[in-house]
């Protein structure tokens, strides 16, 4: 790796060839595109599911015939089975948490943006980086694999044939066990009913070569943070996107070997007849399974929990990173408690370690545990609230520029608040006994998880369209497109808490057999309409994306005025990202405003002669200059 | 902008709220002994997030309003925080915070940290793909050997009781759980394949059963009446339809059906089913 070491000034050039420039490309820029498009990928398959789930909870029974067609087995006559319903259900969970909100944030804008923004060249490892992408994608595709052999009856056939866990075509999209993937109901094979053979099988796969490629990933940030960063450039004075990026790539890093061992031992319970998870003397449709005895099913949702309570971070710490960034620069003002927000954090990364228990309370582990964890999950509250009080100490006497990004990120702000604070209902065991496995839980990590990462994304997106493409995006439809968003989520996960006040389960195929969910049709019925409006204006956005990538208003280097390294260099940034030329830092991510300096912003790069106000505006010690490790 | 972003965000705070306070769909009545504690921690919880998530964005939308861009040359005020606000903030939001969840441990601790008071009433739960079962241990109030090999659903033998052992003959197999009213209720709960969970909404109840484990669980109802029993664990095509109900009879009542031998429980308790009405919403 003779390009990792930055002292160097010379320049490197991409390669000719299309397929080692576009394909099999080792430039960070180029594979945060791909992971970009990967998640734009799958993220339009995860809506559309979406769409459909909640046309099945509105008009049950409704025929379809595109839907009959597609999936003859699934949707006889175009009405939807209810074990199509729930597959619908795990692919849903699957591809929006996995391929959606862990590739974009991170591997997406990170890869893109972490080694500009620190001044390198590029990733530490850049052959790792390559392969972690296409690790990822492969196990995209197994994913799909998991659609079309249970959907598929000649594709069901084929996996068939590779024995009694593989059976497939049994009309459903995927496994239908939910994202979880709870056993013994995931790990007993087909005798626990439609979608538990191929279905499974693959979509275990997909998550365990998934796990492999962000394991790639975090090593890779983690290096490329600790070990490249440029001249001056000290960690305090780090924007707090990288800060996010380093946590995210360390919680990876820590709780993706453990998923990967769960699913290792599900899938050797499910083909090789161990008994990890499942327990002896249990009788299945009308059968004994004398085959195994002895495992524990509790093991897996701790296994499963240990990962999937940080993966929540890994989630939305990249979107706060972008969130913080959009805000100083838009706000044209320092941000609030650059110090604070670095330790809130880590803070918020480490506690995500110790919280995993409160998904389980009610599972049947010991109820000492479910308090000492219950005290714990109320506890990372306060590092959530302490970014939001600074992020609203940002906007306090800010200059604010309405543009796109900057609404994205007002609306993070809104609905990470609306979303992140009924945590404090379902971290309570005593009211867990009420709220779990309802519409409240739904709506909680929908709106705190799904949505508030996903508004960090379209903050991301918007802010660094004109340096990735040298275009700018259009406003006008950029600002229909946040219009309707977010006042299309709130209207879709308000109503979600309602329900769970009613008691109703998650994951049910059908309301109508409970007398206490009768009260629950206009909820269910304006939802559907909410969500297929909201939904509908991701076309618009699709559309600006790609419109401006080639008619957009040409981009200036630094169309937004904003202080950052990636904003220095040409754009698109050259292949070596500063054309060999290596950048020195003399101050902190976000001076704006400064007293008497002749623009309302200094870049990173300035040098120290241009600043009129030394020693002014340092007091709290929050990032500003002069802190050199 | 600002300012219709700030309107924006006020009007989705005060829908938000109203949503809550309105009560238009809120929980079911409560009928167990536990229950008003629970529903009397909520509202002291939704009192703390409504002022706390009201506060928030109607701060949020007063910022958006108040310093939207202006045509004057002013700049931002230049600032990198104030250390005091941060641990004054940190301080309050850690003591609220911690202080809810320590007041949220007090009902679950109450049923959970102690064994059943005695005088409970002994019922086992064995749940299964789509159905429920309760088996009530008859008049000798002892419950029969089971074993998994013996079970026959067509057979009616759903736990795999094992008819020749002793205490087994009187032991009652029934789709319906009927409970006392006003006495306390052990539940043994378990599961015959895959992870199940029971909930009674209006019970402020709910626990998985996990195949492989004996979960006991103990709670006191207070309200004759039948209510509808879900299953809240996913497990499998059927999940929505694995529903039940939970009679609560008066004591008297109770005592009376549980002395029946198996036959006349059963038609007994069908009559029961038939009489009680559920709650209507």
């Amino acid at each position: 790796m003779a390009e990792a070491t930055h002292d160097e000034v010379h320049r490197h050039e991409a390669p000719k060839g299309f397929i080692r420039k576009y394909i099999f490309s080792l430039d960070h820029k180029v594979i945060g595109i791909q992971y970009i498009l990967l998640a734009l990928t799958a993220v339009l398959v995860g809506m559309l599911m979406s769409v459909l789930m909640r046309i099945n909870l509105s008009w049950p029974g409704s025929k379809w015939s595109i839907l009959g067609t597609l999936f003859p087995t699934g949707a006889p006559g175009g009405v939807m089975s209810d074990s199509f319903y729930l597959s619908l259900v795990t692919m849903h969970g699957t591809l929006m948490v996995f391929f959606v909100l862990t590739t974009a944030p991170q591997g997406g804008f990170g890869n893109y943006f972490l080694p500009i923004q620190i001044g390198a060249e590029d990733m530490a490892f850049p052959v790792l980086n390559m392969l972690s992408f296409w690790v990822t994608f492969v196990g995209f595709i197994v994913l799909l694999l998991a659609i079309l052999a249970e959907g598929n009856l000649t594709v069901g056939a084929w996996f068939s044939k590779l024995g009694a866990s593989f059976a497939g075509g049994t009309g459903t999209v995927g496994p239908i066990g939910g994202w979880t993937g709870y056993p013994p109901l995931s790990a007993l094979g087909p005798i626990a009913g439609p979608g538990q053979g191929a279905g499974v099988n693959l979509w275990i796969i997909s998550i365990a070569i998934f796990c492999v490629g962000s394991l790639l990933g975090a090593l890779n940030f983690i290096t490329t943070l600790l070990n490249m960063r440029t001249r001056g450039m000290s960690l305090m004075r780090m924007p707090l996107t990288c800060w996010a990026w380093f946590t995210t790539a360390i919680l990876a890093l820590l709780s993706f070997p453990v998923l990967l061992g769960g699913g290792i031992l599900l899938l050797l319970d499910r083909i090789a007849g161990t008994s990890f998870f499942i327990p002896g003397g249990l009788f299945v449709s009308g059968n004994l399974v004398p085959q195994h005895t002895g495992g524990s099913p509790l093991l897996w949702q701790h296994l499963f929990w240990f990962f999937g309570h940080p993966e929540v971070y890994i989630a939305i710490l990249p979107g706060m990173g972008a969130t913080s960034h959009v805000l100083s620069t838009f706000a044209r003002k320092p941000i609030f408690g650059y110090r604070a927000m670095v330790f809130a954090i880590f803070a918020i990364g480490m506690l995500g370690f110790f919280v995993w228990g409160h998904h389980m309370f009610i599972s049947g582990m010991s109820p000492y545990s479910a308090i000492a964890f219950s005290i714990l999950t109320l506890s990372i509250g306060v590092p959530s609230a302490i970014k939001t009080f600074n992020w609203l100490g940002t906007l306090w006497g800010a200059k604010i520029r309405f543009t796109t990004p900057m609404l994205f990120a007002i609306g993070f702000v809104s609905v990470f608040v609306a979303g992140g604070i009924t945590g404090l209902v379902l971290g309570q065991t005593s009211l867990d006994f009420f709220f779990h496995d309802t519409y409240f839980v739904t709506a909680h990590f929908h709106l705190v998880m799904g949505v508030a990462s996903i508004f960090g994304m379209f903050a991301a997106t918007y802010f660094w369209f004109p340096k990735m493409f040298g275009r700018m995006m259009n406003e006008t439809l950029g600002k229909l497109h946040f219009w309707v968003t977010f006042l299309g989520v709130y209207a879709i996960f308000v109503p979600f808490h309602a329900m769970g006040m009613l008691g109703m389960p998650r994951r049910y195929a059908n309301f109508g057999e409970y007398e206490f969910l009768k009260n629950s049709h206009s909820l269910v019925l304006f939802v559907t309409v909410a969500a297929i409006i909201t939904v509908g204006i991701q076309i618009v956005f699709y559309f600006n994306l790609f419109w401006s990538m080639f008619w957009g208003k040409k981009a200036s280097d630094n169309p937004w005025e904003a202080t950052t390294l990636e904003w220095t260099t040409a754009t698109p940034p050259p292949h070596d990202n500063f054309a060999g030329v290596v950048p020195t830092v003399y101050r902190g991510p976000y001076e704006f405003a400064v007293p008497g300096a002749p623009r309302d912003f200094i870049m990173q790069t300035e040098p120290e002669a241009v600043e009129v106000t030394a020693g002014l505006g340092d007091r709290s010690g929050n990032g500003g200059n002069g802190h050199k490790h | 902008m600002g300012r219709v972003l700030g309107i924006a965000i006020w009007v989705i705070t005060i829908l938000s709220v109203l949503m809550f306070v309105t009560k238009r769909w809120w929980f079911p009545e409560s009928i167990s002994e536990h229950g008003p504690a629970v529903d009397h921690q909520f509202m002291i919880t939704i009192i703390v997030v409504g002022i706390s998530f009201s506060a928030a964005q109607i701060g949020l939308g007063w910022v958006v309003w108040k310093y939207r861009d202006s045509a004057s040359a002013q700049r931002a005020t230049y600032s990198h925080g104030n250390n005091r606000l941060e641990v004054i903030w940190t301080i309050v939001t850690a003591i609220i915070f911690i202080s809810l969840a320590v007041m949220g441990q007090r009902v679950w601790a109450s049923l959970h940290l102690h064994s059943a008071p005695p005088g409970s009433y002994q019922i086992e739960v064995v749940a299964q793909q789509f159905a429920w079962t309760f088996r009530y241990p008859g008049k000798d109030g002892v419950f029969g050997r089971t074993d998994p090999s013996l079970i026959n659903d067509e057979g009616q033998n759903f736990v795999g009781l094992d008819e020749t052992a002793p205490n087994a003959k009187d032991d009652i197999q029934v789709s319906t759980l009927v409970i006392p009213a006003n006495q306390p209720v052990e539940l043994i709960l378990r599961s015959k394949d895959v992870t199940h969970s029971f909930f009674v909404p209006q019970l402020r109840f709910k626990q998985d059963l996990v195949p492989g484990m004996k979960i006991p669980v103990h709670f006191t109802a207070t309200k004759v009446g039948k209510y509808e029993l879900a299953c809240a664990e996913l497990c499998g095509m059927n999940h929505y339809k694995m529903k039940s109900y939970m009679l609560v009879l008066p004591k008297e009542e109770f005592a009376e059906l549980t002395n029946l031998p198996p036959a006349q429980f059963l038609t007994k308790k069908e009559e029961l089913l038939a009489k009680y009405k559920l709650p209507q919403y």
